[in-house]
């Protein structure tokens, strides 16, 4: 099934920091696992306890962002191992879309493939949407693949998208499995074709 | 100019172009083993998509599998590991897919399974989430390992992204000397064109050589084109193939089977076949081989002292000195009579019968030297079955070696069987990297059945030939 994404709709999660890494986002012991499925319970596990030591609480755990959906951050965003677990956690946690001012390129990719659009937003601009999202977290936001903008109430902005995955959302192509599953008729033609699935038939 | 198998059946198994450029490539057999098929499984669910060709897809319980019969006891004692089994088991079930499982006698190391049933056949693409996919080119098939998310493309639709390689032909000439096997062959290629060599290519095997091998040692040959970097490695299939496919349980029956034949026939290279480059090497120069250092193409003849790092383009001077340290050995040693901890017999490089009966024949009414842990672990149930009723368990546990139930073992140590410490193996599997038997400073020396077998007698690395 081609999916077009030309819009991302949902609340805020803020995440303040810089080179956000993929061992932090995933922590390496997850990793040898059946599914990707409980990766979401563990997204941020370490600084999550880490924070919890201090009496600090992270907003992947507090309960005002429980429905988020945009997550919101600053710079290199995850940076570190070229491992699809990391957004896969993210999207697993409820993801639906990132908002920073700059990732690691493989991860961006990464992000692409699973449909989740990777947003770049200058560094006012995010402290802006930082600020905005603390001051009221369950505020929708919308944002337009089509326009690159961002809405947030009154908050307008203007965000950054390469015209190749942007043109990707739109038209779905960012499913490589649904460029294939398209084809089915033509699959089955092929296979139809094939000696050795028709019992060698003449 | 005529076609070479690659290029026949990759053109006849296009379904078209992909935007991307790449080609749409069916997959005629695709094999699923517990490591790498459950996140794909999952990716389906959560897509609400169905494995489209239930019928093209095979399992088995391979890696994580232990190999003795208490271990073997479910639930294993690994939660993971159980885990993973349970998956395989539900998964194929649920999509109507066939599961060489344990409780049937089927079960496997998935490259030596899937042949032995007869479901590896010539003229197939051949798809697996595992490296060693490449052993059943062996058949004349392009058979090549994929990663999860194409485990995933596959499984949904039969199909995957590809693009076509370059075809290097490796001619091997004249004969197998004695105490030379598949194993020192497939080593003297990887020596000869290095790690990296085959990146980019698909190797065609061919000459004389492999013309005289059976399919086990074909299997040998053509399982470790991955680990001389190419992404499949295939011969051209014949008479041998087909006596080895016959009757088996998944090979054509009856008339089909001669229509089979002549399909068989008609993808082997063309006598005119293109080729991108072309190998020659001459049987003459293939003595037995023993790896010393941390990648496969390390290896030396067991009657060679071990290289100096200067002898070697420099770019390879950092890997080289690696090795040594990690290794412990040093320039200009030899490597015959390095004294040895372990032995390992078993894996899809070396796993088969034939591998068995070899070492066998060398152990016969001998012991194996006090302090040498030295296990066989057939690569199938069946084969298994086959080596009992031949005897050859009570040939090895008679010599001192445990005989141990099928699992891929001490191959990668993915499972109970690992190296401790600085342990040094001697091992006929097909990977020597840095840790992969299970140990981090673990060291694995690979060598065929029979070097391995006359290691465990001296507990030291000794020359098969001495004692044919
Ligand atoms: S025997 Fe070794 S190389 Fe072969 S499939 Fe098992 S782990 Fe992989």
């Amino acid at each position: 099934m081609i999916v077009e994404i030309k819009t991302v709709k949902g609340s805020g999660v803020p995440l303040r920091g810089n080179d956000i890494d993929t061992d932090r986002i995933i922590p390496a012991r997850f990793l040898k696992c059946v599914t990707f499925d409980g990766l979401g319970e563990n997204a941020f596990a370490d600084d999550i306890a880490a924070l919890k030591e201090k009496g600090e609480e992270h907003p992947f755990r507090m309960p005002v962002y429980q429905n988020g959906s945009i997550l919101v951050s600053n710079s290199n965003f995850g940076c570190g191992s070229s491992r699809e677990h990391a957004p896969q956690a993210l999207v697993r946690w409820g993801i639906k879309a990132i908002v920073a001012e700059s990732y690691s390129e493989i991860f961006f990719g990464n992000c692409v493939s699973l449909g989740v659009p990777c947003f770049k937003i200058d560094h006012k601009g995010a402290e802006k949407l930082l600020t905005a999202i603390e001051a009221n977290p369950s505020q929708e936001i919308e944002l337009s693949i089509e326009n690159k903008t961002l809405t947030m109430g009154d908050l307008k902005l203007n965000l950054i998208l390469a015209d190749g995955p942007r043109g990707q959302f739109m038209d779905g192509s960012w499913n490589a499995r649904a460029g294939l599953l398209v084809n089915a008729d033509k699959v089955a033609e092929k296979a139809k074709s094939l000696p050795y699935i028709n019992n060698f038939a003449e | 100019m005529g076609q070479n198998l690659y290029h026949k059946l990759y053109d006849s198994h296009v379904v078209g172009q992909l935007p991307s450029g790449q080609d749409q490539l069916f997959i005629g057999l695709h094999m699923c083993h517990e490591v790498t098929s459950p996140q794909a499984f999952a990716m389906l669910r959560e897509n609400g998509l169905k494995v489209a060709y239930p019928e093209r897809t095979f399992t088995t319980v391979d890696h994580i599998i232990p190999t003795t019969i208490e271990a073997r006891q479910r639930p294993l004692q690994d939660k993971i590991s159980e885990e993973m089994f349970t998956h395989i088991e539900k998964n194929s079930a649920e999509n109507g897919i066939t599961f060489f499982g344990p409780e049937k006698g089927q079960q496997g190391v998935i490259h030596v399974v899937m042949p032995e049933q007869g479901v590896t056949q010539p003229g197939m693409t051949i798809a697996c989430g595992d490296s060693h996919t490449a052993t059943h080119g062996a058949f004349g098939a392009i058979a090549f390992g994929i990663g999860t998310s194409q485990v995933a493309d596959v499984l949904a639709t039969q199909t995957m992204a590809a693009s076509k390689l370059k075809v290097r032909k490796i001619e091997f000439t004249g004969k197998m000397k004695k105490g030379v096997y598949a194993k020192d062959v497939a080593l003297a290629y990887i020596n000869k064109l290095g790690v990296q060599g085959g990146v980019g290519y698909a190797y065609e095997f061919c000459g004389e050589m492999i013309e005289n091998m059976s399919m086990e040692e074909r299997m040998t040959i053509c399982n470790m084109a991955i680990e001389g970097g190419a992404r499949c490695g295939y011969i051209n299939p014949d008479q041998t193939t087909y006596d080895y496919l016959k009757d088996l349980p998944y090979s054509p029956k009856g008339d089909a089977w001669d229509r089979a034949v002549a399909y068989w026939n008609s993808i082997a290279s063309d006598a005119d076949a293109e080729f991108d480059d072309i190998v020659i090497i001459d049987g003459a120069d293939i003595d037995p081989y023993v790896t010393w250092g941390i990648t496969p193409a390390q290896s030396v003849k067991i009657d060679e002292k071990l290289p100096a790092i200067t002898s070697f383009d420099e770019s390879e001077h950092l890997v080289l000195s690696e090795a040594y340290e990690y290794m412990g050995f040093k320039e200009g040693q030899d490597i015959k009579g390095v004294d040895i901890d372990v032995c390992f017999i078993g894996s899809c490089t070396n796993g088969r019968i034939s591998d068995f009966e070899i070492a066998a024949d060398i152990l016969k009414g001998k012991k194996i030297a006090s302090g040498i842990r030295a296990i066989a672990v057939p690569g199938s149930q069946q084969m298994q079955k086959e080596a009992e009723a031949k005897g050859l368990d009570k040939i090895f546990t008679d010599a001192g070696f445990e005989w141990r139930q099928a699992g891929c073992s001490m191959c990668l140590a993915m499972n109970p069987d690992k190296l401790k410490g600085r342990e040094i193996a001697a091992s006929t599997s097909n990977r020597n990297f840095k840790g992969r038997q299970g140990s981090t400073t673990g060291r694995t020396l690979l060598m065929s059945p029979a070097m391995v077998a006359v290691a465990a007698l001296e507990g030291k690395v000794a020359d098969i030939r001495e004692y044919l």
